[in-house]
């Protein structure tokens, strides 16, 4: 019963407006969810355009899916406590989760057909804060914006047009001068023997509160020595990581973390741009690779190494890729960890390379 | 025995549409960060989490509010089958009022990352396993799609009671102080 008759014409109009109420809120959520605007730069269009045309690796990362786990510690030596407040920089020793990699779809890929290799870290500091970095070898990115990292994607796979990536290196100069260092850069024959670089500018913030645009670079102990690309090719696939793991079994394998200030005015949005060889740096410390693991049972193997994961004293700046890469590798993360019977566990012991 | 009245308490009403925001607002941020590359994806991300935090506070505050002040009976001019729906309803609402922000944290845990709210770092609710990050993200996901379809259900039903039944059920909830007689006495 309704206490207060209505009359029909009154209804239909209650319960059009109560349609219109709902599908507005509808339309809204749509809109913001991106099912609208089907040209948004969402992160599952990057993850899915860095799939090689058979599709990706199950259980794998979705790029730089070969690697190797690691374990060490950063020697800290308190230097960088005047640039940021992170408790990874007072002075000590901290427990570092790390893999050296390769940047590949193919986790089968021969070692010597990847020009670009790159190192992922997780170091804990005390009292539980978390500095995530994943760095590569190369001194420069190839392009400047999230957006062009996309097109790139997308040109190299365009089979359709014999053009499109001359098309797209027209369009972004900065793509030859990654180019022209990925044939002239020479190569090494050990993930010991790299720089590292993570080629992203941060905002660093010490306890008085000041602020600095910062760039890091782990730099290698081992002397880096040139070995032909050619008779990389002559190699067994995995000879890095074999390298690596004869390496440290000897001795622990060490690299400096050096940190670079930037001036005011150098650009801090665009890590196609190297800062000047003068700018300020900071030997903030040690890195110690004291034990390597196989990552199919391995500690790097469950970790998503977020460059946005950093402690109180650092934060992003207006570089737009730290939050393009944290939003794909969250759905490369998401994916891979879906897949788990894809990718099997080998326990200690019974790993086979 | 909990005392009847026409209308929730000022409490409950003020808990009602504080959080009506916070979730909405939760809900659209959610969808939005997934769907996006630019720096917005860091900032909603900022936010999503300390709002959960808020929602997860509140859920547990307005359970113990309901559990000890009631609701107004439903009008006796409803038919059964539409009472239990709005009761079954409501229980929908605090299972994921509250269930949402734990699965959130708990997915969090799960994957290993560094659970940090305004500066705070939280404790994991749970070990790192990728079965249980795989079965809590779809739950986060789905029940989260849910949420607003209940929501939908939910203002069309509470628009219905206001402009076509007009028995005070609305009124019963209503953040404005009505004109509307109301019906809510289902003891008549």
């Amino acid at each position: 019963m309704v206490d207060r008759p209505t009359s029909n014409t009154s209804t239909v109009r209650s319960l059009l407006l109560i349609a219109v109420v709902v599908l507005v809120l509808v339309a809204a959520f749509a809109f913001t969810a991106g099912w609208l605007s089907p040209a948004r730069l969402t992160p599952t269009k990057i993850v899915n355009a860095l799939a090689p045309p058979g599709g990706p690796a199950l259980g794998f990362r979705r790029n730089h899916a070969k690697g190797v786990c690691f374990t060490g510690n950063f020697e800290s030596n308190g230097a960088a406590v005047a640039l940021s407040k992170a408790p990874v920089f007072a002075s000590g020793s901290y427990p570092v989760t790390g893999r050296f990699n390769l940047a590949t779809a193919d986790p089968k890929a021969p070692d010597a057909t990847v020009r670009v290799r790159g190192l992922s870290l997780r170091i804990v500091a005390a009292d539980g804060s978390e500095w995530r970095t994943a760095m590569i070898n190369a001194p420069f990115f190839a392009v400047a914006t999230p957006q062009a990292f996309y097109g790139l994607l997308q040109a190299s796979a365009n089979t359709s047009d014999p053009d499109a990536m001359k098309n797209f290196a027209a369009a972004h100069p900065e793509l030859g001068h990654f180019a022209a260092w990925a044939g002239s850069a020479p190569w090494t024959a050990s993930y010991a023997q790299e720089q590292y670089n993570g080629l992203n500018s941060f905002i660093f913030t010490n306890a008085a509160g000041q602020d600095e645009a910062v760039r890091w670079s782990f730099v290698p102990a081992a002397k880096p020595e040139a070995v032909p690309a050619d008779q990389l090719k002559a190699r067994a696939a995995d000879f890095l990581a074999a390298d690596i793991t004869q390496r440290v079994q000897a001795a622990p394998q060490q690299w400096t973390l050096v940190l670079t200030v930037a001036n005011p005015g150098d650009p801090t949005a665009d890590p196609t741009k190297a800062w000047p060889d003068d700018r300020r740096k900071v030997e903030a410390g040690t890195l110690v690779v004291s034990a390597i693991e196989p990552e199919d049972d391995g500690p790097c193997r469950d970790i998503n190494f977020d460059p946005t994961v950093l402690p109180p004293g650092m934060h992003v700046s207006d570089d737009p890729f730290p939050a393009a890469r944290s939003a794909a590798y969250a759905v490369s993360f998401d994916r891979r960890t879906a897949e788990d019977k894809d990718y099997p566990r080998h326990p200690a012991g019974g790993a086979t390379q | 025995m909990t005392p009847i009245h026409n209308r929730f308490t000022p409490l409950q009403r003020a808990l009602h549409w504080l959080m009506a925001i916070c979730i909405l607002a939760m809900l659209f941020i959610g969808v939005g960060m997934v769907s996006t590359v630019r720096p917005d994806y860091l900032t909603l991300v900022s936010i999503h989490k300390p709002l959960g935090v808020i929602i997860l506070v509140l859920a547990l505050i307005r359970l113990v509010v309901r559990l000890t002040r009631g609701a107004p009976p439903l009008p006796a001019s409803m038919p059964e089958p539409m009472k239990l729906a709005a009761r079954l309803s409501h229980l929908a609402f605090y299972l994921l009022m509250i269930g949402l922000p734990l699965i959130g944290w708990g997915m969090l845990s799960a994957a290993d990352y560094p659970v940090v709210v305004l500066g705070i770092h939280l404790p994991a609710i749970l070990p790192h396993s990728n079965a249980l990050h795989t079965l809590l993200w779809n739950a986060h996901r789905v029940l989260a799609l849910c949420f607003f379809a209940l929501i939908l259900l939910h203002l069309a039903a509470a628009l219905l009671h206001a402009l076509v039944r007009r028995d005070g059920v609305f009124e019963a909830m209503a953040p404005w102080r009505s004109s509307v007689k109301t019906d809510a006495s289902g003891d008549r």
